[in-house]
């Protein structure tokens, strides 16, 4: 216990001790002060003490900018002392002083421009902190934000490469239809989607094309969305009807305990004469449009239940005829939900840009994409993934 | 315009002379000199691409991986102005500016000013630069690896308050402002070019502004940029360090007009 007695003894031995004198020299941390030009008029003994110079070999014979490494010199003449000129003062530059023996000192350092009456540079005062710890700190900062930056880029071009399983590796070919696809990761494609398309053959003239939904993002959606991929190769080689192969999807996805589930849209392609004869069927998933020679836009198909939610979801064939001039287009919700403010894309200018585009399929397919993507200002927010199918206007090759 | 952050002042129907900043800071440099310079003269002001008031989104790394780039964005301001006869003052890493412009289109100027000038940072045989080729890569690493890059990062916040009030907010906000990548870029291209061998190119009547205790560009540099430019003459000034600008506003400014009224007495 401290009486009141021993406290105010306390307080006046402190006070004896730190006069100004002492205050200053052996304040926590190095003072000094120097002519405008940057001459060492006077220095405190934790100055001296941090650089190991005797106070002689400092005063009235060396610049402040001649303790600091080259480094240090030409930041001091480039920023420091104009800063202090400019506005008369300069904060926490962070500087290496060179102690005598050599050994560098990493310091932060405080500065203010005294000036006369008349405006003129009288004084520079500097109170310099040793600031190694902070340095190392800073270091340590620096190298992690490089490590994040790395581990970033590595997840970036994980992710790319991921999602470049999940669509066709090169551009799909159908022979005696003119197709294109389109697909674009949400975003800045730092994060792999859940949207695919793929388009294969089963026999001469018999050809599938399908495109789906995942629902989610990141690696547990590309697993799932891979698995949907594969399992419809499958079945669809064994599976005539459209609404069987899916049947057989929904199966594996129930079996395999996701909680995801998914939308397809399923289009079998016999040739037949000029034109095609088509199987659609659609699980959940926005319906495919066709615009006839004449420019009329339909809808195809009827709705069915999305994959991987009950166990028979009602699913259905529904035939569709593509004649020479015929258009077939196929779309995930990236494209009707596209949004500006409040209001979606929706499938009315969906269908304006099909009635519009009249010409080779990939115009069709740049068109759509380019004008949901300027919607909504040039960023997608899901992904986008797109299958445009034209018959030929004239006899097709067989 | 929007690119250099141009301004102008002065008389309109003036001689142009054209200020350019050097390494470190921005056109604010040139506030306590150019006032003696616009009841005479058209006085032009700009940031280099990547400093002060600039548009970030112009700096072209290609561009400005030689002073070359630079050179061409001072001639590029000088037609677009439509200025001839232009009076060029240049301080530090713009005094070869100068120089490499003046070389390239030497119908556009009329003189140039070097303002604490060095064609060569490093040592080089007999020519002393002023720097060992270590520490300027040491300054390099420092500038790319750590302290220097951070304290760049932070010059907007650490420019505290001015107690100059004339000088103003806006000045506060953008006296030394740069992007720490593209300041790393310039140090590189500012201390590691040679421009030796342009200096015997021009003929243009020129002076050359020297400091007293200018560790960045010391004395025997100015006299090698006056004894190899053809038409050069040298000014010691009392000043100290390297901003004479800054540091001795009146001094300079008298010595460039002094300069101005005897090399071309008479003036429009």
């Amino acid at each position: 216990m401290t009486t009141g007695g021993e406290a105010l003894d306390a307080f006046l031995a402190a006070l004896l001790v730190d006069d100004a004198a002492e205050l200053y020299d052996r304040a926590p941390c190095g003072y000094l002060s120097t002519t405008p030009d940057g001459t060492i008029v006077k220095v405190n003994q934790t100055f001296l003490t941090l650089v190991g110079y005797e106070r002689e070999e400092l005063v009235g014979r060396l610049r402040f900018a001649q303790l600091l490494s080259v480094g240090g010199r030409i930041y001091h003449e480039t920023h420091y002392a104009p800063m202090l000129r400019m506005q008369g003062a300069a904060h926490e530059i962070a500087l290496d002083v060179v102690r005598r023996d050599g050994t560098r000192l990493p310091v932060l350092v405080n500065s203010v421009l005294e000036r006369d009456p008349d405006g003129h540079p009288v004084v520079v005062r500097t109170a310099v902190f040793d600031a190694t710890q902070r340095r190392e700190y800073e270091r340590e900062l620096l190298r992690a934000k490089e490590r994040a930056e790395a581990s970033e880029a590595r997840a970036t071009a994980l992710a790319r490469t991921l999602q470049q399983t999940l669509i066709p590796p090169t551009p799909p070919e159908i022979p005696g239809l003119d197709l294109a696809a389109r697909y674009r990761p949400a975003g800045d494609g730092s994060e792999v989607g859940g949207d695919f398309y793929d388009v294969f053959q089963v026999g001469v003239g018999d050809w599938v094309v399908v495109i789906g939904d995942v629902c989610g993002k990141g690696v547990d959606a590309a697993v799932v969305t891979a698995l949907v991929r594969y399992t419809l190769r499958g079945v669809a080689v064994e599976h005539a009807r459209p609404a069987q192969a899916l049947m057989l999807v929904n199966q594996v996805l129930r079996r395999h305990g996701t909680a995801r589930f998914c939308t397809v849209a399923f289009i079998r392609l016999r040739q037949a004469g000029t034109g095609w004869e088509c199987l659609v069927s659609s699980a959940g998933h926005p319906l495919p449009m066709v615009r006839d020679a004449a420019g009329a836009v339909r809808e195809v198909g009827r709705p069915g239940t999305l994959l991987g939610v009950i166990d028979d979801p009602p699913l259905h064939d529904v035939p569709v005829a593509l004649n020479p001039g015929d258009t077939l287009l196929v779309y995930t919700d990236g494209v009707p939900e596209a949004r500006n403010g409040t209001e979606f894309y929706g499938d009315q200018r969906t269908a304006a840009v099909l009635a519009r585009e009249r010409g080779a399929a990939a115009e069709l397919a740049a068109a759509l994409l380019a004008d949901t993507l300027a919607f909504q200002d040039g960023t997608a927010r899901d992904d986008i993934a797109l299958v445009v199918l034209r018959v030929p206007d004239g006899p097709t090759v067989g | 315009m929007a690119r250099h952050n141009i301004t102008v002042a002065g008389r309109p129907d003036g001689q142009p002379i054209l200020f350019a900043h050097g390494f470190g800071c921005d056109q604010n440099m040139w506030r306590y000199v150019t006032p003696k310079f616009t009841s005479e003269y058209r006085v032009i002001l700009f940031d280099h691409v990547g400093a002060g008031g600039s548009d970030l989104t112009a700096y072209d790394r290609q561009r400005y991986s030689s002073l070359h780039g630079y050179a061409q964005d001072v001639i590029d301001i000088c037609r677009e102005l439509e200025l001839t006869d232009v009076i060029f003052v240049g301080h530090s890493v713009s005094a070869m500016i100068g120089v490499l412009a003046a070389a390239e289109a030497p119908e556009l100027f009329a003189e140039l000013v070097l303002v604490s000038p060095s064609p060569r940072y490093i040592d080089d045989g007999d020519y002393v630069g002023g720097f060992a080729e270590p520490d300027i890569r040491e300054l390099l690493d420092s500038l790319e690896s750590n302290y220097l890059g951070w304290s760049t990062a932070m010059a907007p916040a650490i420019m505290g308050q001015p107690d100059r009030p004339e000088l103003g907010e806006e000045l506060t906000a953008s006296f030394c402002r740069t992007d720490p990548q593209i300041a790393r870029a310039f140090a590189r291209v500012t201390f590691l070019s040679d421009n030796r061998a342009d200096l015997g190119e021009v003929s243009t009547p020129t002076l050359v502004l020297q400091c007293s205790n200018d560790i960045i560009a010391p004395v025997a540099v100015g006299e090698f940029v006056r004894d190899t430019m053809p038409n050069a003459t040298m000014v010691q000034l009392e000043a100290t360090g390297h901003c004479p600008n800054l540091s001795a506003p009146d001094e300079t400014a008298d010595a460039i007009a002094q300069f101005l009224h005897r090399s071309s007495p008479v003036r429009r």
